[in-house]
């Protein structure tokens, strides 16, 4: 089994959000960076099926140099090797085309990825990246079990979920509970020093959307607090204050 | 300008979601909308309330079920043949899987998450809701293609339409789109859908174990709501992933949010954050929760709830 992983380096979930440059930026200051945290349930489901029955991970991130960090915890986690792409994740196209030329070079039984990223919260990529390679594509993925050349998978649909069979190759977009995240151990972060983590330049620049402006929501008027021995009240603001019951 | 809204349908019925995509799509041009699976010519003809003046159906049962890969080709191609310019769909686990693969299909420029009209002083602007709500991007879409899935609930739905004209359109469909069989589905029957719902009523950990839900579905009941819960619920199986909100699990965005027993971890703030308004209930008045709601009760929900509920059967009878 030969499988693609693909990462986002992306603010930790408890990150305060800014913008500098008059708000065309994103501030980094004091932000720390992560993989993705669907982008880890897949990592973390690649990492089980190679234990289980051998193959190999390799990790693949859109980037420049400051990912390394994450990219190297992914190969403590269990990847074995990882390839970097050396250039700014401009927009989803442009991301979707990087991953779909490194794919076309390297035989993989599975791609697999965050059913979206934590930035940007597009969903987009795994399908543009299967278009892009005439394979086919399932997200959000919750379960994945494979047999031979099969790959049995559930699929969060809205209100419930489906069971589908399917034949590999494919790309999958992955949620919880698909796996539960891998924390890295001693012998895996001294390990992840010497994998290769190879750099490649990116194939074709061309992108379909550019940010104009970032903004940020209005704050939040104070609570109104209502005593617990006196639910009518909260009843009455509800219908003839907020007037959405 | 024409636009073609791709329309979801859930048992045969338009979807809340998809009749807002129309409305956004009536704002913008002229609506021709798509409907893929078996529904009846009303249910489509309604389609005109919300502002589209004909549907396209295609009818083939194969696509009852919400498959990707059919989806994305007759989608792809009826786009190209209907000479619209503009594509708009609802966001929802079916689109985003969906629109990716249009998008190169047909070299369109793809924003999700759009949670306004277009600004087309400069260009083609949208805003674009990112890092989970907390913030927004002015996106620009540089191709003369354009395909917008619509975030849920940030649309005033328009009422009021004519009936639209329906047509049966046919599409030849390859086998080789159907790869993926279907062994099963599961599916929470009559419950309004979390995603789509106006009002959502959630319950944390501090509901103590899964015999107290019926506290919060009584509540729901009451309100037409539907149920959610924070991440530790789903995770000990108290309550069904689906349920799950947060940064990690469903985003909701109702006109109402009634979070009881949950503290308000930042990423359980990040799948509410696009709410109208919100209400906390929670025993400890230090709760993180507090701070970002609209109403607030400190007090236990096992004494709360009951009356809660008593006094909106009240209101509302
Ligand atoms: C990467 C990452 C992603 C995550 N994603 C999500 C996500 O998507 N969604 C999510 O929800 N969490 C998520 N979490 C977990 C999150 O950090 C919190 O742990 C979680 O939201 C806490 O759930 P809770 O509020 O139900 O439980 P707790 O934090 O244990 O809070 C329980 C609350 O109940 C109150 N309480 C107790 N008894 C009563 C009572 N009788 N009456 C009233 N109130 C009572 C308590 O005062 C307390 O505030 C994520 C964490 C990480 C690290």
């Amino acid at each position: 089994m030969n499988i693609l992983v693909c990462i986002t380096h992306v603010p930790d979930t408890t990150s305060r959000i800014a913008f500098s440059d008059n708000n065309t930026k994103f501030d980094k200051t004091g932000v720390q960076f992560i993989i993705g945290p669907y982008d880890d349930y897949a990592l973390a489901r690649a990492v089980e099926l190679k234990e289980a029955s051998g193959g190999k991970v390799t990790v693949l991130n859109v980037g420049e140099v400051e990912t390394e960090p994450t990219i190297r915890k992914a190969l403590a986690i269990g990847a074995d090797e990882a390839i970097r792409v050396n250039a700014f994740p401009s927009d989803s196209y442009f991301v979707a085309k990087q991953i779909a030329e490194v794919a076309k070079q390297g035989n993989y039984d599975l791609i697999l990825m965050g059913r979206e990223s934590i930035d940007f919260n597009g969903g987009m990529v795994h399908g543009m990246v299967a278009e892009m390679l005439g394979m086919q594509s399932f997200s959000p993925v919750m379960s994945l079990e494979i047999e031979g050349d099969t790959a049995k998978i559930s699929r969060e649909i809205e209100g419930g979920k489906e069971k589908l069979e399917v034949k590999l190759p494919f790309v999958a977009g992955c949620q919880e509970p698909i796996a539960e995240w891998k924390i890295p151990n001693m012998r895996g972060i001294m390990s992840a020093r010497t994998k290769p983590l190879n750099v490649v330049e990116p194939s074709d620049n061309s992108t379909m959307t550019a940010v104009a402006q970032y903004e940020l929501p209005a704050p939040k008027g104070a609570v109104k607090m209502i005593d617990a021995n006196n639910v009518e009240e909260l009843v009455s603001l509800l219908k003839n204050e907020a007037k959405v019951i | 300008m024409s636009v073609l809204v791709f329309i979801e349908l859930e048992d045969g019925k338009i979807k809340k979601s998809s009749r807002e995509a129309i409305a956004y799509g009536a704002a913008i041009g002229e609506v021709t909308a798509l409907a893929l699976g078996s529904a009846s010519n009303d249910e489509l003809a309604s389609a005109g309330e919300n502002g589209a003046t004909r549907v396209l159906h295609v009818a083939d049962e194969r696509l009852n079920a919400g498959l990707i890969q059919p989806f994305a080709e007759v989608i792809s191609s009826v786009f190209a043949s209907s000479g619209a310019s503009i594509l708009v769909t609802a966001k929802s686990s079916l689109a985003d899987a969906v629109v990716g693969r249009v998008a190169v299909k047909s070299g369109a420029s793809l924003a999700s998450n759009v949670s306004a009209l277009p600004d087309t002083s400069n260009g083609f602007v949208v805003k674009q809701s990112i890092y989970t709500g907390k913030a927004t991007a002015n996106m620009s879409l540089t191709s003369d293609k354009k395909i917008l899935a619509i975030k849920k609930n940030a649309i005033e739905l328009k009422t009021g339409g004519a009936t639209a004209s329906v047509e049966a359109t046919s599409v030849s469909l390859d086998d080789a789109w159907f790869g993926a069989k279907i062994i099963s589905s599961e599916k929470a029957e009559g419950d309004v859908l979390l995603p789509e719902a106006d009002i959502v009523v959630s319950g944390g950990r501090g509901l103590k174990g899964p015999e107290n839900w019926g506290m919060i579905e009584d509540l729901a009941k009451t309100l037409g709501a539907a149920t959610g819960c924070s991440k530790p619920v789903s995770d000990m199986d108290w309550r069904p992933h689906h349920e799950h909100v947060g940064q990690t699990g469903v985003k909701v965005s109702p006109t109402l949010y009634i979070a009881v027993g949950i503290s308000g971890a930042i990423q359980h703030l990040a799948g509410v954050n696009s709410s109208k308004y919100i209400v906390v209930i929670n025993k400890d008045a230090d709760a993180p929760f507090f701070k970002a709601a609209d109403y607030g009760i400190v007090g236990d929900a096992f004494e709360v709830l009951p009356k809660l509920n008593e006094a909106l059967k009240k209101a509302l009878a």
